[in-house]
């Protein structure tokens, strides 16, 4: 029997492994089902990560290669090209070319991270030509295998990994026509805006949605139409772009076949329900990273599942497991909050949230049964960016509700 | 006299900042709300540096492509210029992390540098 399985070697299944390793628990075996460690990091190959953990930019491949390292020096065991099938309370199965396996553990950690929101969960009308991709295929095409994707391209969503790809595509001789966002507001971060789409002049139609497809067996063209404020397409104003490609860039689902499967809770981000040890409502199976809730910086993935890998071997080595009692609810403005129950054991807990919508001079509230117990206050807050707050246990009744407001005084 | 709007990319508050310039000298900064907006401002109106970031295609082995960058950063107008020369670009292993794959690239004063490693 294992001590701790992690599943994934993302930077999250990396820097869990590190930690429990870390905290007194040897027996550990990662399963990755890439060819390599670093998940996601491999095929980011622009730079911009690792800022909070290293102090210095680094490209994905770059950070990930620092996780990788770790785990090697610690001599973890890493099953590499290894697909886990199904968990099944303390076990786990999974498969290889040399055959199909069952392992049985005392703890798991979940670092699945996520998968792209396909197309099919957009109704967009049309043929199913060829030249639609995922930005995170494309990416993987384009910067692991040296493929190129298309000559006249359009991006629908402007979120970084939208943004990114405009400018891969575009200094790979593509022609980028535009970035087209529903939203009024890009949910990228300012510097991407700059250096992907205002360096190229590429334009980006925020208020607009893809309405159409064009083309029977390649994409010929999309139809661009504005939106109403209640996001409904206006198509009396609606304009042709042709081209022979489309980028699909719509956000990312945490990928939780396994935990479904497994019998454990999820909550409204897609991911398991957790405690603020991280762990989910199966006892010793832990979760961390994309898997729980799609992050936008990988430093607070790695810290994340630090925390995560640390518990994990307490649960292993003590047996100890909390008693999560005190929920956490987001309340008006906010989307959603991580973790959704919180333990009295501790002295503080990390509480990590995302805005509903855009707001300038935002007062974020803390409040335990109708007490305000915090206060805080931001010039700019945007759903693009997760928020973390953390809370002093000692001041919660029974209950955390999260609050934000855009307050008017300055 | 020339004046440019730029948007502080130092921190998601995103100043508006107004820029005004008379030929290479920049007369003042307006807009920021700490010294960060300011610095940007006259890096990017006077000499905008970007870090390129690019895959180069492998001749032989078990990976298609390596990634790099330019280190330090390059001046923007330089991107298209180097890119060229990315695209003549294949590599062989053995290559690690950090090594350099050009010398002063295009002559920018910068190095092509491997992001991703490549084992024999
Ligand atoms: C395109 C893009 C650009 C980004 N840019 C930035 C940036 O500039 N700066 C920044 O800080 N952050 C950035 N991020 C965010 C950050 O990099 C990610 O949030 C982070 O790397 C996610 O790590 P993870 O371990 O949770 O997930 P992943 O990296 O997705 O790792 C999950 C791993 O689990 C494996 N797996 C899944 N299911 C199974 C199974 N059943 N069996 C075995 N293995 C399995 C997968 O193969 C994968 O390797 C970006 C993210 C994306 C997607
Ligand atoms: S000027 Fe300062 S506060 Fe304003 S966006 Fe730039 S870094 Fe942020």
């Amino acid at each position: 029997m294992r001590a701790l399985v992690v599943i994934g070697a993302g930077a999250s299944g990396m820097a869990a492994a590190i930690s429990a390793h870390d905290s007194g628990v040897k027996d550990i075996l990662i399963i990755e089902r890439g060819p390599e460690m670093g998940g996601i990091l491999t095929q980011c190959i622009h730079s911009g990560f690792g800022l909070h953990t290293f102090h210095e930019e680094l490209t994905g491949p770059e950070y990930a290669d620092r996780f990788q390292k770790e785990v090697l020096k610690r001599g973890i065991d890493v099953l590499l090209n290894t697909t886990v099938l199904e968990i099944d309370s303390h076990f786990i199965r999974y498969i290889n070319s040399t055959g199909i396996y069952e392992e049985e553990c005392q703890a798991i950690v979940l670092a699945m991270g996520s998968r792209e929101r396909a197309r099919g969960a957009l109704n967009i009308p049309g043929e199913r030509p060829a030249g639609i991709f995922s930005a995170g295929t494309a990416q993987h095409l384009m910067n692991l295998d040296g493929c190129r994707i298309g000559k006249k391209v359009v991006i629908l969503g402007s979120g970084d990994i939208g943004l990114i790809m405009a400018r891969r595509l575009t200094l790979e001789g593509s022609h980028v026509l535009a970035v087209v966002e529903i939203m009024p507001y890009s949910g990228g971060l300012k510097r991407n805006i700059v250096q992907c789409l205002e360096d190229f002049s590429i334009p980006l139609y925020l208020s607009h949605t893809i309405t159409e497809i064009k083309g029977k067996k390649r994409v010929e063209g999309v139809a661009v139409s504005p939106v109403d404020e209640n996001l409904q397409p206006l198509p009396d104003r609606s304009f042709d772009i042709p081209c022979d490609t489309l980028l699909l860039s719509v956000g990312l689902l945490p990928e939780n076949e396994l935990t479904k499967k497994a019998g454990a809770e999820l909550s409204s981000t897609g991911g398991p329900v957790v405690d603020d040890s991280y762990e989910t409502s199966l006892p010793g199976v832990f979760a961390a990273g994309n898997v729980l809730h799609i992050h936008d910086l990988v430093d607070y993935v790695s810290q994340e599942a630090e925390e995560a890998g640390r518990n994990a071997a307490r649960y292993i080595l003590s047996g100890e497991c909390d008693e999560a009692c005190i929920p956490v609810v987001p309340g008006h403005g906010v989307r959603y909050a991580v973790p959704q129950f919180i333990s009295r054991t501790g002295k503080d807990a990390l509480i990590k949230f995302r805005i509903a919508k855009p707001m300038r001079n935002a007062v974020i509230s803390l409040i335990s049964d109708g007490r305000i117990i915090k206060r805080m206050r931001k010039k700019v807050v945007s759903p693009g960016e997760m928020e973390r707050v953390s809370v002093q246990k000692s001041l919660i009744d029974s209950e955390l509700k999260l609050e934000v407001a855009e307050n008017d005084e300055t | 006299m020339m004046k440019r709007e730029l948007v502080c990319i130092g921190c998601p508050l995103g100043c508006a900042l107004q820029v005004e310039a008379d030929g290479g000298k920049i007369l003042s900064v307006s807009g920021n709300s700490c010294p960060k907006g300011d610095e940007y401002a006259r890096q990017e109106v006077l000499a905008p540096k970007r870090t390129l970031t690019a895959s180069v295609r492998t001749e032989c082995g078990s990976k298609r492509c390596i990634s790099v960058k330019t280190v330090p950063e390059i001046p923007k107008d330089k991107i298209f210029p180097v890119m060229e020369i990315i695209h003549t670009l294949s590599v062989r292993p053995p290559i690690s992390i950090g090594d350099v794959i050009v010398h002063n690239i295009t002559g920018t004063g910068s190095d092509l540098v491997a992001t991703s490693a490549f084992p024999s």
